[in-house]
């Protein structure tokens, strides 16, 4: 096997975001799924901006990283936090039943 | 191949390997599980890319917060899931074309991007040698000098999510009883006070 370089690290991030993708297909009806999905998508974007910083040898895709945490944790707490409340009305949760704003 | 690229391929396999699970669980609660161990893994290969500080985050961050944000959520939510998962291989298909065209995109990008040379610049913020000061120590450098605007902005958006999910899911108890400082201010002797002329030999 090759040594391990970007390109290893790079093909990982990939496959991640490819299967968050997936997992929103998958699972359309199932809203809280599809929040997982999208927290594994933010990951593959934190492990692409650390294997760059440490190919470029530059900190600020660590320093990035670190903020897109931060937003991907923030987004959760809101995410569940409208999922209880919507649940708490409707008394459920699924997409298909998520119509009241006819968009 | 040394033991860095043996723990590299365990990191990226478990990790690929549990967010396969994730998206394919059939129980929500084991779906957090392998998202947890992602996490964890993911950590790992952090930790191999020399992002110390960010690998301890991600563990503290999300398998000690927003995991088991997920799992209380998904344990107090009196959901079917079973119903949730009618029509789940309908999308497959629709799904696997996506993905597939994503990731093909995405490896044509990188080829591109390899032979054209890659990018050569010159680092912003090198990073200082670990011997001499620690990688948290180097974050911090950094995060309190030039990106203190990008930071104070991110402490004002944590700050918007706390206040938002607190109302949103704040419910008002109509039995709970709470000091009403202006009627209390308000009361009078006259109004609160009622004097009884008691016959004598009788009880109230």
């Amino acid at each position: 096997m090759l040594e391990v370089g970007l390109s290893h690290y790079l093909s990982v991030a990939a496959i991640l975001f490819t299967l968050g993708i997936f997992g929103i297909f998958l699972n359309r009806k199932n809203v809280i799924v599809i929040l997982m999905s999208v927290e594994l998508m933010l990951l593959a974007v934190n492990i692409n901006l650390i294997a760059f910083s440490a190919h470029l040898n530059d900190l600020t895709g660590q320093v990035f990283a670190l903020f897109v945490l931060t937003v991907a944790a923030a987004e959760a707490a809101i995410g569940l936090a409208i999922i209880v409340t919507y649940f708490r009305n409707k008394g459920s949760i699924s997409v298909d039943d998520i119509h009241a704003m006819k968009g | 191949m040394g033991i860095a690229d043996l723990f590299f391929y365990l990191f990226s396999a478990l990790t690929t390997g549990s967010a396969v699970m994730v998206i394919s669980a059939r129980n929500p609660v084991h779906a957090v599980m392998f998202l947890i161990l992602a996490f964890i893994n993911a950590a790992g290969l952090f930790l191999l890319l020399g992002a110390e500080f960010l690998a301890m985050l991600l563990i503290i961050v999300y398998v000690g917060a927003v995991a088991v944000l997920f799992l209380f959520v998904v344990m107090m939510l009196d959901v079917d899931f079973a119903e949730l998962r009618a029509g789940y291989m309908k999308y497959f298909p629709l799904g696997a074309t996506i993905g597939f065209i994503l990731l093909a995109e995405l490896v044509v990008l990188f080829g591109a991007w390899k032979s054209d040379g890659g990018i050569s610049v010159t680092p912003k913020v090198p990073i200082p040698d670990t011997a001499a000061i620690t990688n948290t120590e180097a974050i911090g450098h950094v995060l309190y000098t030039d990106y203190i605007f990008y930071f104070e902005a991110v402490g004002i958006i944590l700050l918007t999510a706390m206040v938002g999910a607190i109302v949103l899911t704040f419910r008002q108890n109509e039995n709970a009883k709470r000091q009403n400082i202006g009627d209390q201010i308000a009361r009078t002797p006259e109004t609160s006070i009622e004097i009884k002329k008691v016959e004598t030999g009788k009880g109230i």
